[in-house]
C-alpha cells in the first residue's frame, strides 16, 4: 500500500506547521503532499495531487474551506476516490458538531492531541475500508460505470449541502428581490427584466446575463447577485450557474452523477454539478 | 455566527386605540383605587363621627357611596376621553398617536365632574341603601352638605394624585431599569466584539504551537495577549487614556496578528511624540485596526499593510487607520463571512456621546493605487485636556 497523502490548507503558518508536526507524531506514514495558505490554491493542489485526505481551514483568504470543498466536489475527476475532508475551524460557527463525522470530520482549534488522535484513527479506518471495497469494484464490469465505492463523495455532497445552506442565511436582512437587471455598456444602460433572463453565469468578477436573444455583462459577483433572486424561480445548478427553472425543458442524468439540462429558446446545454443534481428528480 | 445581534429591548407593544389604553389603565388602577377609596372613606367617616359623635356605620355608608360615585365618574371620564380621542383621530384620518398618556386627558374634567355630580349621586345611593333622606345638595347652608362636598372633592383629588404619582414613579423606575439594561448590554457587546471567539481561539492555537517550537517567543506572545485582555476588560472602567497608551494597545494587537498571519501582515505605527499625552477614549483605535485586518487583509490572499498614524491639524487630533486590503466593496460582498462592521458603528456611537458633533469619523476607499480602506477620525483637542491622566 502506498503511503497515504494529505493536503493541509491553513492560512496561519504556525498553525499549519503545528498540525503538520502533530500529524507526523501521530501518523508517521502520512505524507504531507502539499501545504497551502488559501482556498483557491487548496483546490488547485488537491486536483493536481489527488491526496487521500484534505485538512481545510474554514476561514481562509480567497475561498473559504467550505467553498473550496464545493469546488473540489464539483470538479473532482471520475474514477478517483474523493478525498476524505477534515474541516478545521477556530470557532464552531457552522455548528459543525451537529454533523455526524462520516466523510467529513471537523477539528476545532486549538486542536488537542487526543482529538487529533481520534480524527486520525477515523481517517485510517475509512482508508482501510476503502481499500477493502476497491478490489470488488475493480472486478466489476469496467468502463463507464462510475466506481460505486465513491459513497465518500455522496456523503460529502449531502453534508456540504447542509453546511452551505446553514452558512448562507446570515445576512441581517435579505436584500429586496431584483426585478430588472441593469447592464451598462459605455454610456448605455440596458434594462433586462429578470423574468426574461434564462440563466446567469459567473465570469471572473462579472456575471453574464443570458436571455433568449442576447447576453449582457454585469459588474457584480454571482455571490452578490444570488440573494437578490427568487430561489423558487432561479435555481443554482453549479457554483457558477443560476438558471430560471421554467426555462429548463429536460434534465438528463449522466453516468458521472452530473445532470445535463436542455433549455427553451437556447441551443446550448447547461451542466448541473453533482452538488445540485438532487434538484432534478421525477415527481 | 452573527455574534452581535442588535437586541435592543423590544419597544412597548403599541396599544391599538386610545380607548383600549384608557381601559387598560382603568383596569390596572381599579384594585388600588378601591383600597385607597375605602381607606379615605373610613377616615372621613371617623372624622365626621368625631365632629357630631353619632352614627358611624351610616356615615361610613354615605362616605363610601360618595367616594365610589366620584371615582366612577373619574374612570368614566377617562374612558370617554380615550374614546373621543379615537373618534377625533379617526374622523380626521390621522394615524393614532402615542397612547401612553391616553386616558389622562379625562382626569381633569373627571375630577371636576366628580366634585359636582359625585356627592349628589353618592348621597342618593346611600339614601337608597339606608332609607334616610339627605338634605338637598343645593342647600349649601347645611354644615353636613358643605362638609360632604368638601370631603368628597378632597378625597377624589387625593385619590387621583396618589395614583398618578404611583404610576409616574413606576414609569420612571421602568425607564431607569431599561437604561441600565441598555448600558450593560452595550458593555457586553463591546466585550464580545473584543473577545471575538475566532480571534481568541486562533491566538491560543498559535500559542499552543509556539510553546513547543519556540518557548521564548511563546512567552512574548502570551505577554501581548495578557496586555490585550487586560486592556479590553478595563476599557469599560477607564473611559480615557493617553494616546501613547492607545498606540501600545494597538501594538499588542498587531503583534498577536503578526504571529498569526506571518509575512502576510505588515504594519506601521506613527505617533509624533508631542501627541502621546493627549487623552483619547480608550480602545477607540484598536477595534478599527481589527476591522482593517479582519475585513481588509485577512480575506486577501497576498495580505498587505496596515498603517496607524496620528497628527495634529490646528485644534483637531487626526487619527487614521489605513489598510491595503480588498477594499470596501469586496469587504461588503464578503460580509456574510465575517459578521458586521460593529467596530465602526460602535466608534461612531462613542464619538457622538463623548464629543457631540465636534468629532467625526469617515470611511473611504484609499485614493492611491494600493487600494484598501482609509478610516479617519477627527477629535477636538481640548485646551484643558487632562494630559497627565493615566
Amino acid at each position: 500500500m502506498n503511503a497515504p497523502r494529505c493536503l493541509i490548507a491553513e492560512d496561519e503558518p504556525l498553525l499549519a506547521a503545528g498540525l503538520q508536526a502533530d500529524l507526523a507524531a501521530l501518523w508517521p506514514e502520512l505524507v504531507v503532499a502539499a501545504q497551502v495558505g488559501d482556498g483557491a490554491s487548496a483546490v488547485a493542489q488537491a486536483l493536481a495531487l489527488q491526496p487521500e485526505i484534505c485538512f481545510l481551514d474554514i476561514r481562509m483568504p480567497g475561498l473559504t474551506g467550505l467553498e473550496a470543498a464545493q469546488e473540489l466536489a464539483e470538479d473532482w475527476p471520475e474514477g478517483t476516490p474523493f478525498p476524505l475532508l477534515v474541516f478545521v475551524t477556530a470557532y464552531d460557527q457552522y455548528a459543525l458538531a451537529a454533523f455526524d463525522a462520516q466523510a467529513v470530520d471537523y477539528l476545532v482549534k486549538p486542536v488537542d492531541r487526543a482529538r487529533l488522535q481520534a480524527c486520525v484513527s477515523r481517517l485510517q479506518n475509512r482508508l482501510q475500508t476503502r481499500l477493502q471495497t476497491r478490489p470488488a469494484d475493480r472486478s466489476a464490469p469496467p468502463a463507464g460505470t462510475a466506481p460505486k465505492s465513491d459513497d465518500t463523495l455522496a456523503q460529502t455532497m449531502n453534508q456540504l449541502r447542509a453546511l452551505l445552506s446553514a452558512a448562507a442565511p446570515t445576512a441581517a436582512q435579505p436584500p429586496p428581490l431584483l426585478d430588472v437587471v441593469q447592464a451598462q455598456v459605455g454610456n448605455l444602460v440596458h434594462l433586462v427584466p429578470v423574468a426574461e433572463v434564462i440563466y446567469f453565469e459567473a465570469a471572473d468578477k462579472y456575471v453574464r446575463v443570458i436571455t433568449a436573444e442576447r447576453e449582457h455583462l454585469i459588474r457584480m459577483s454571482l455571490r452578490e447577485l444570488l440573494p437578490q433572486l427568487d430561489p423558487q424561480r432561479f435555481w443554482q445548478i453549479h457554483r457558477g450557474t443560476v438558471v430560471q427553472a421554467r426555462c429548463i425543458t429536460t434534465a438528463r442524468r449522466e453516468e458521472s452523477g452530473k445532470v445535463t439540462l436542455a433549455l427553451a429558446r437556447r441551443s446550448e446545454k447547461l451542466t448541473a454539478s453533482r452538488l445540485y443534481a438532487h434538484l432534478f428528480k421525477g415527481m | 455566527m452573527n455574534t452581535l445581534p442588535m437586541n435592543s429591548p423590544a419597544p412597548a407593544r403599541p396599544v391599538p386605540t386610545a380607548f383600549a389604553a384608557a381601559l387598560g389603565r382603568v383596569k390596572r388602577r381599579l384594585p388600588r383605587t378601591v383600597l385607597l377609596v375605602a381607606a379615605i372613606c373610613l377616615v372621613i367617616a371617623l372624622i365626621l363621627t368625631a365632629i357630631d359623635g353619632r352614627g358611624f356605620a351610616v356615615k361610613l355608608i354615605y362616605s363610601l357611596s360618595v367616594g365610589a360615585a366620584c371615582n366612577t365618574i373619574v374612570f368614566a371620564a377617562m374612558l370617554l376621553s380615550g374614546w373621543s380621542t379615537d373618534l377625533l383621530y379617526r374622523t380626521r384620518g390621522l394615524p393614532l398617536p402615542d397612547q401612553r398618556n391616553a386616558g389622562w386627558l379625562g382626569v381633569l374634567p373627571g375630577a371636576l365632574g366628580a366634585a359636582l355630580f359625585g356627592p349628589p349621586l353618592g348621597l342618593s345611593l346611600a339614601d337608597w341603601i339606608t332609607g334616610f333622606t339627605s338634605p338637598s345638595m343645593l342647600n349649601l347652608n347645611s354644615t353636613s352638605t358643605r362638609l360632604t362636598l368638601l370631603f368628597s372633592v378632597l378625597a377624589t383629588l387625593v385619590t387621583i394624585f396618589v395614583l398618578q404619582a404611583q404610576e409616574r414613579l413606576a414609569q420612571a423606575r421602568a425607564q431607569a431599569e431599561a437604561a441600565q439594561r441598555q448600558a450593560a448590554e452595550n458593555q457586553l457587546r463591546l466585550l464580545q466584539s473584543q473577545l471575538e471567539p475566532h480571534m481568541l481561539f486562533n491566538t491560543l492555537a498559535n500559542l499552543r504551537v509556539l510553546i513547543g517550537m519556540d518557548p521564548a517567543r511563546a512567552q512574548a506572545m502570551l505577554d501581548r495577549l495578557i496586555a490585550f485582555l487586560r486592556a479590553t476588560l478595563s476599557a469599560s472602567r477607564t473611559p480615557q487614556h493617553p494616546l501613547a497608551t492607545e498606540f501600545e494597545r494597538v501594538a499588542d494587537y498587531l503583534a498577536l496578528m503578526d504571529i498569526r498571519m506571518g509575512p502576510r501582515l505588515q504594519s506601521r505605527l506613527e505617533l509624533p511624540a508631542e501627541l502621546g499625552q493627549l487623552a483619547v477614549p480608550s480602545l477607540l483605535l484598536q477595534p478599527l485596526v481589527e476591522n482593517a485586518i479582519k475585513h481588509g487583509l485577512e480575506p486577501k490572499v497576498q495580505g498587505g499593510r496596515v498603517e496607524v498614524s496620528a497628527r495634529r491639524d490646528a485644534d483637531m487630533l487626526v487619527l487614521s487607520v489605513r489598510d491595503t486590503g480588498i477594499g470596501l466593496a469586496a469587504a461588503a460582498a464578503a460580509a456574510d463571512h465575517g459578521g458586521s462592521h460593529f467596530g465602526l458603528a460602535q466608534a461612531r456611537e462613542r464619538l457622538a456621546t463623548l464629543f457631540g458633533g465636534r468629532a467625526m469619523l469617515s470611511l473611504a476607499e484609499a485614493s492611491d493605487s494600493e487600494g484598501g480602506v482609509l478610516v479617519t477620525l477627527r477629535l477636538p483637542i481640548e485646551p484643558t485636556s487632562p494630559t497627565t491622566a493615566a
